[in-house]
């Protein structure tokens, strides 16, 4: 029984970006939100993805842990429903073989199962757990499920330099349910519409976390993606890396994957 | 290391995608993998036992593998072999004792799938008691729990539908439900002498059993119908002679049970149920048998990263005294799950059983880290507190235990 809620989370599509022009909008919010919805639309049509990860958890005294997963996300195409996303666990040994999908939601609560191989049991969880860590790390839940546009109000409140490259700052405020924040900051570049830096900012407006995503490459002549997310927290001193290879694509994946009957047999 | 092959093996297959996924360079898709974990235990009895026969000792070290061999031979076909084997050096007559809980082929098509050979399947959705799991018997000799499982030859083909999914079981041999050795703690009043095991048919351990299962989803609602005709994982017992002195006899009935197990996901509330109708006892009548209530998760108490979440549950039985007595006939299920959320996963369980007739009690408490990257400590507790002389925990209520259990992950 202890076994139940080990961990869970998906690392889907996110922080995913873009490009074209945008033109010019009334007010901040609009424009905010005309950015945001470019940044989603360079990512259409990838169909479906796969990427192994390893996770690296440092505590402020520099001691490390480390984590190794593979993350299939499955796109679906009605702007109304978020995707699907498969998590599978080959390391610690002790969770090895858990496997999570979840099919994210825009505004309503995700739905999501966990399988627990002690048991070969699959369990329907509850997915209003936000704002907690994922898996020890520093990455919450709502860091990782896919990005969709009507997550959040938006308003852009201008531009800065990020690395080299000119940003488009725009403020998001979380819409849905049991988030861990008042607003995030997010940095994207004007030229591909990526988001290369968020500042998290807490229930008390403080900043929390701020993360950084670097390594980029581009997929099929248009998808960009990051190989490298630090996540920093301010308050706790501790920080999470996260290590992407060998993304692929378009690896015809079934929809028969992302099913609640398969979980137990994910290898 | 580990690490880089078991990641590009997995990452190279899943089920019907390896194809696709070869361009990278890898080898191929026939890819084997060797994992699993040893385990070192020690359980401790406070109490000296209940009946002159049984071993006095009060520690029980005792240590345990389970490899697991897994081979792709094709992406879509996969050999999994999981061996289990524990010695006890207490009870080296039952408890030391060996069990493939898997060697199966698996087949992956589209839209169905299939298993032949020894599996494991889990059904249901409680936390207290499992009423409708009933493919495999239990090995209640890992624990008295009922959690730990026996390999069940089968033959199980599921039909993957957008209206759900249809499980199909042919399940050609009956494993025999395990016990403690005769002086073992935990074993009872009398020993059991399998020996002298009974059945209601005639191809006694050899009868073919067939299950069927439906499942799915429906927005927030999980939903599992299932029926199994065959022999009873629970026995019956009857009073037999040894040469020892009297012992209890196995005794398997050939049975039909029914079962319906709902789960409503909404928030952080998970509401649960499962029920069974269930007959064939030639002791007894048919009796329906029922396990609901809720788990409740506050998350992120006291400010911290931490989730609290709370349990209750439960149970009714309806079956007569011609029956297999039951410790869950009229009884509530509370309790605690605590997860830090910490780097090493640290996790508590706290839950107390409670007969509303009698009032006894079963008192479980349960709490586990990992240390390091493949190294797991877990402690366990479990004590029968206010035992009624009439019942069958009165016979256990001195096997009060707690267990130390280190694991060793490869």
């Amino acid at each position: 029984m202890i076994r139940q809620s080990l961990l869970s989370a998906t690392v889907a599509a996110f922080l995913t970006p873009t490009a074209a022009g945008i033109a010019f909008a009334a007010t901040p919010e609009e424009r905010g939100h005309e950015i945001a919805v470019e940044v989603d639309a360079r990512d259409l049509g990838f169909q479906d993805s796969r990427v192994a990860m390893q996770m690296l958890l440092k505590n402020a005294e520099g001691e490390t842990s480390t984590r190794e997963l593979w993350v299939e996300t499955l796109e679906v195409p009605d702007p109304e429903e978020g995707d699907k996303s498969l998590t599978y666990f080959l390391n610690p040994g002790d969770i090895e073989g858990t496997a999570f999908l979840s099919f994210t939601k825009i505004l309503e609560p995700d739905d999501q199962w966990l399988y627990l191989p002690a048991l070969k049991r699959v369990k329907r969880i509850s997915s209003s757990n936000k704002s907690g860590p994922f898996v020890g790390s520093e990455f919450a839940y709502e860091d990782l499920t896919s990005f969709e546009v009507g997550k959040y109000d938006y308003k852009y409140l201008g531009d800065a330099n990020c690395g080299g490259m000119t940003c488009f700052m725009v403020e998001r405020y979380p819409l849905y349910e049991d988030s861990g924040y008042t607003r995030q900051v997010a940095y994207i570049d004007q030229q591909e519409y990526r988001i290369v830096k968020v500042e998290f900012y807490d229930r008390k407006d403080s900043l929390l976390k701020t993360l950084d995503a670097t390594d980029w490459k581009e997929y099929l002549g248009q998808y960009w993606r990051a190989h490298k997310l630090e996540m920093v927290n301010h308050q706790t001193g501790k920080e999470t890396v996260l290590v992407f290879h060998d993304y692929e694509f378009r690896t015809g994946v079934s929809e028969s994957n992302f099913n609640k009957a398969r979980l137990d047999n994910i290898r | 290391m580990r690490l880089g092959s078991s990641m590009k093996r997995t990452i190279l297959c899943l089920g019907t995608l390896c194809a696709l996924a070869a361009p990278i360079g890898w080898a191929g898709a026939e890819e084997a993998e060797l994992s699993g974990s040893v385990s070192a235990e020690l359980r401790f009895f406070p109490k000296d036992p209940k009946f002159a026969d049984q071993d006095d000792r009060h520690f029980a070290p005792s240590i345990a593998a389970e490899p697991e061999f897994r081979w792709d031979a094709r992406d879509d076909l996969r050999l999994t072999v999981i061996p289990f084997l524990r010695y006890d050096a207490a009870d080296t007559e039952e408890r030391t004792h060996w069990d493939l809980r898997e060697a199966n082929l698996y087949y992956e098509g589209e839209s169905w799938d299939g298993t032949a050979g020894l599996g494991k399947v889990f059904w249901g959705v409680a936390e207290s008691r499992h009423l409708v799991d009933i493919v495999n018997q239990s090995d209640m000799v890992e624990d008295i729990d009922g959690e730990d499982k026996l390999g069940q030859p089968m033959v199980n083909v599921n039909f993957l539908q957008d209206w759900g999914t249809v499980g199909l079981f042919v399940l050609p041999g009956f494993r025999e439900r395990t016990f403690p050795g005769d002086s073992a703690r935990l074993r009872g009043g009398l020993p059991v002498d399998e020996d002298q095991t009974q059945y209601e048919s005639g191809q006694g351990k050899r009868h073919v059993d067939f299950a069927a299962r439906y499942a799915h989803y429906f927005g927030n609602w999980d939903v599992g119908v299932s029926h199994f005709h065959g022999t009873s994982r629970e026995p019956r017992f009857v009073t037999v002679s040894t040469p020892d002195g009297a012992a209890l006899a196995p005794v398997y009935d050939l049975i039909d049970q029914t079962g319906v197990d709902l789960q409503y996901t909404s928030d952080a509330w998970l509401w649960k149920f499962e029920g069974i109708r269930h007959s064939g006892f030639r002791t007894s009548d048919s009796f329906y048998a029922m396990v609901g209530g809720f788990e409740y998760t506050l998350y992120g108490i006291a400010d911290s990263d931490a989730d609290l979440g709370l349990l209750a549950e439960y149970l009714w039985d309806g079956r007569d005294s011609g029956a297999p007595t039951t410790l869950f006939d009229r009884d509530v299920f509370t309790g605690m799950r605590l997860a830090l959320n910490d780097v090493q996963s640290t996790e508590a369980l706290l839950g107390l059983v409670t007969d509303t007739r009698n009032g006894e009690m079963l008192l479980f408490a349960e709490a586990e880290r990992r240390i390091g990257d493949s190294l797991k400590a877990e402690i366990e507790g479990r004590f029968f507190l206010n035992a009624d002389s009439n019942s069958p925990s009165a016979s256990l209520e001195d096997d009060g235990q707690v267990t130390l259990r280190l694991n060793w992950y490869f």
